[in-house]
């Protein structure tokens, strides 16, 4: 029953395998399609109700009004969960996640980002990060 | 004069001893990834971590003996280095020979893990002594083994020189045959030398840290790691000329291209066996060198008595 | 050597998170130890009562990075009860079959752990490796490999297709032949055994008065498991068996572990083929009706209980999450009497120890090396809070009533 060098065949057999591994940076592997990453934010759809503001576990999510029946989202990455409630939440489906995952930055206010900011008014977003 | 220092310095010795090393440390990283399916670093992460931590800083804990702290990293690769000079590499011909130099060469190695030992003694840290503590008691359950494994060859060449005991397995390569036990057993207790899966006891990362070098860092450290990457070379040429004594008569460079597969067989087998093991306990260790490894050892001494007597006359 | 005193943690290799071991050694056994936790403290229980009912689940699903479905599931199970909520039965399967992924999961990512505290490498690889088919099944399922966001109050978020049914099963298949495998190192590799059997043993009395939960307990033959005893979701329409063992030590910790995969993987197979049709949600109320519940969940390891009381608003009054690891710790200390410090890592591994979901409260324990009395009675603390709100917040709170028990 005791058998010592019980991995030997599995581990001889590995050799000729392809690594299980990847590299990393210049391989990536498929999202799956309900991967919840970066949001993204459809002004045109969305009516100021803010229910997406209510509902954000970590406060990352602020809707601005920008002008009449215009607004923006400003979303905080380094706060955000990536749960993905904001857009069950919204009732008229403005919000929607995407597949973008790599969201590191040298620098905090790179973070901060404000969707749908081509509208006329130009809001500085830096410096309050 | 000037060979000689080349010898010594360049080639076979510190330099070329160096860059092997650096060389068997990626094979058996390489190796050990493979077997885990899993890709490995690249060719020159070894030379990398060297230089990497050559740049850092190193800190010597204020309660240490700073000056034993910093030399016995040096002691460690010298002992290695001197070790290697005295084995045959691709002929039966070493740089310095004299009756007895098996003997000269085993306690060479025995010196580093003694380092090992001392460094974790003088580190006064508590993961330090328990690893250098653990150092010396493994010393005692493989040395004996390990020295019985690789004199019983000599016995059979009638011999204490390793130029001897090459030439005359040179002569009968096919004697080589009645080792294989000593070989097994050797390479087994060279895993605990070396401070390899399964007998990583002393440098367990998840019960005592770093073990002995717990406190080293920056080039100590990188001294440290050459050492034992030398250490596996000179081990491995050492398990070669002794067990493996084929191809020596040949052109000097099939006969050297013979010795690096050699070599590449041994830390085949080294990182075979360090991937398939559980790491044991000291006591079980202990244990096993006693119970198994010694008697094996044994056997294959009275082997060679008996092939003494009918064989050679 | 002489007996010296050896810390193994806050900071420790063998350690995945903070905790703090003290052991006093003779050479390498044991000879006592005193167990500290709470470096993970992160107010999390507070903070629920600060957020609404859906902030919280997505706030207490990040007690546990590995179980974190556990979590949400048994905090909605307990908002649910007192809402009064109907689920759909297919909200239900759903949440057991990610319930049972996750359990896969991390019984591989702990086989993997086990192996590398033992020195064993190479086990660790290959469980990691088959653990990321577990993984690619569930992020398939809910759109990410940890912290899934699966619930909601009364249901789930995502729905699973016939044609996702149809991917996952061979997965399932290809999973199970692994432990199989698995299970054979596990009872025939010598060193393996050599490392796990007759090391941390705690005996079925210890384990029945000490509290062990779960896989823990199992391995000592104590006969319990939620999903049998009090089923909730979809477990009263599944046929399964709960894996107990004899060995009474890691080893059987081991082979409880790698047994219930396989009954996990049963479990799977019968939840897929026998998923209903329907809604997968309830609409349900923002403010939920005052009330109070408790709500139990197997976990992977062991029993996790919530107790949420709800006051007529959006926001809970209280929650109070009582994680599987704090009813282990404590028997942590029972295993290593008498053992060796090699064996620390792997009997500490062995009951799965997530320290971050256990640490809920700092109290402050009278500590074994300071000189200090450090027990504050509940008058003391009471009037040093009082104290401190009148300072920094200008707040007189000496007039509000407190229970006549303190």
């Amino acid at each position: 029953m005791i058998k010592p060098g019980k991995m030997f065949a599995e581990v001889m057999n590995n050799v000729f395998r392809k690594p299980a591994t990847e590299l990393y940076p210049f391989v990536k592997t498929e999202k799956p399609d309900k991967f919840r990453g970066k949001l993204e934010f459809y002004s045109e759809k969305c009516i100021g109700c803010k229910l997406c503001m209510k509902d954000c576990p970590s406060n990352a999510i602020t809707i601005n009004k920008i002008g009449e029946k215009k607004f923006e989202a400003i979303i905080d990455l380094d706060k955000c969960v990536y749960c993905a409630q904001c857009v069950d939440t919204c009732p008229k489906k403005a919000l929607a996640a995407t597949k973008e995952f790599e969201l590191a930055q040298l620098v905090h206010s790179k973070l901060r980002v404000t969707l749908n900011a081509n509208i006329e008014v130009k809001k500085t977003t830096e410096g309050q990060a | 004069m000037i060979y000689t220092l080349f010898s010594i310095l360049v080639f076979p010795g510190l330099l070329f001893l160096s860059i092997f090393g650096v060389i068997a440390e990626f094979i058996d990283r390489r190796l050990y990834a493979r077997f885990q399916n899993r890709m490995g670093p690249p060719w020159f992460q070894p030379v990398a971590d060297f230089i990497k931590l050559l740049a850092k800083e190193e800190l010597i804990p204020e309660e240490a003996d700073a000056r034993m702290f910093k030399i016995l990293p040096v002691f460690a690769v010298a002992a290695a280095v001197t070790a290697f000079l005295y084995i045959p590499l691709w002929n039966t011909a070493s740089l310095f020979s004299f009756e007895g130099d098996i003997i000269v060469v085993l306690y060479l190695l025995t010196l580093p893990t003694l380092t090992f030992f001392l460094a974790g003694w003088y580190s006064t840290s508590l993961y330090a002594m328990i690893g250098a503590v653990r150092t010396l008691t493994q010393l005692f359950a493989y040395e004996v083994p390990l020295f019985m494994g690789i004199l019983s060859p000599a016995i059979l060449a009638d011999s204490w020189s390793l130029e001897a005991i090459t030439r005359f397995y040179g002569e009968h390569p096919w004697y080589a045959l009645f080792n294989i036990l000593g070989f097994a057993v050797s390479v087994i207790a060279i895993q605990g030398k070396l401070e390899r899966i399964p007998f990583d006891i002393p440098e367990a990362e998840t019960e005592v840290v770093g073990g002995a070098f717990t406190e080293y860092s920056g080039k100590f450290l990188a001294l440290f790691r050459m050492a034992i990457d030398i250490e596996m070379v000179v081990c491995a040429a050492l398990l070669a000329a002794v067990f493996l004594p084929f191809g020596l008569e040949l052109h000097p460079v099939i006969s050297f291209v013979i010795f690096i597969v050699k070599l590449l067989v041994i830390i085949f087998i080294m990182s075979l066996m360090r991937s398939i093991f559980a790491r044991l306990r000291i006591d079980q260790m202990v244990n096993f060198c006693w119970k198994y490894l010694a008697p094996a050892a044994l056997l294959q001494i009275l082997i060679s008595f008996i092939l003494k007597g009918i064989l050679v006359r | 050597m002489g007996k010296v005193m050896i810390p193994i943690g806050p900071q420790h290799p063998a350690l995945k998170e903070p905790a703090s071991f003290n052991i006093t050694l003779d050479g390498e056994k044991i000879l006592d130890m005193i167990v500290k936790v709470g470096y993970n403290h992160r107010g999390i229980e507070k903070a629920c009562e600060q957020r609404t009912y859906i902030q919280d689940i997505y706030l207490l699903e990040r007690v546990c990075g590995i179980c974190s479905h556990t979590h949400s599931t048994c905090f909605l199970q307990a908002v649910e009860e007192i809402a009064a909520l109907e689920l759909p039965k297919r909200a239900h399967y759903l949440r057991t079959i990610v319930a049972e992924l996750e359990r896969v999961h991390s019984h591989l990512l702990w086989l993997g752990v086990a192996g590398h505290e033992v020195g064993f490498d190479t086990l660790l690889m290959y469980s990691w490796r088959d653990r990321e088919i577990v993984m690619d099944i569930l992020s398939m399922l809910t759109g990410n490999r940890v912290n899934y966001a699966m619930n909601t109050v009364g249901g789930v978020r995502r729905d699973i297709s016939p044609d996702q049914i149809k991917t996952i099963l061979p997965l399932v298949d290809i999973l199970e032949e692994r432990t199989k495998y698995y299970i054979q190192v596990a009872s025939e590799e010598v060193t393996l055994i050599e490392r796990l059997s007759k090391v941390g043993t705690l005996s079925h009395d210890d384990a029945l008065k000490l509290g062990a939960a779960g896989p823990t307990a199992r391995a000592s033959g104590r006969d319990i498991d939620v999903r049998r005893d009090d089923p909730y979701a979809a477990y009263a329409d599944l046929s399964f068996k709960v894996i107990t063992d004899n060995h009474n030590d890691v080893l059987g910790r081991t082979l409880v572990r790698v047994g219930e995969l396989m009954e996990s993987y049963k479990m799977i197979r019968q939840l897929l083929k026998n998923i209903p049709e329907g809604p997968i949600a309830v609409k349900a109320p923002r403010k939920i009706q005052a009330g109070e519940a408790l709500s139990r969940y197997e976990a992977p390891r062991g029993e996790d209980v919530h107790y949420v009381k709800a006051n007529g608003t959006d926001r809970p009054e209280r929650v109070k999450v009582r994680a599987p690891t704090l009813a282990n710790v404590q028997a942590v200390a029972a295993m290593l009497k008498n053992g060796y410090l090699a064996d620390i890592p792997i009997v500490v591994a062995a009951i799965d120890p997530c320290f971050s979901c256990t640490d809920r409260m700092m109290v402050s324990m009278k500590d074994a090396n300071s000189r200090k009395e450090n027990f504050i009675d509940w008058k003391t603390l009471r009037q040093y809070s009082i104290d401190w709100y009148k300072q920094n917040r200008g707040v007189d709170m000496s007039k509000i009533k407190i229970s006549k028990r303190w």
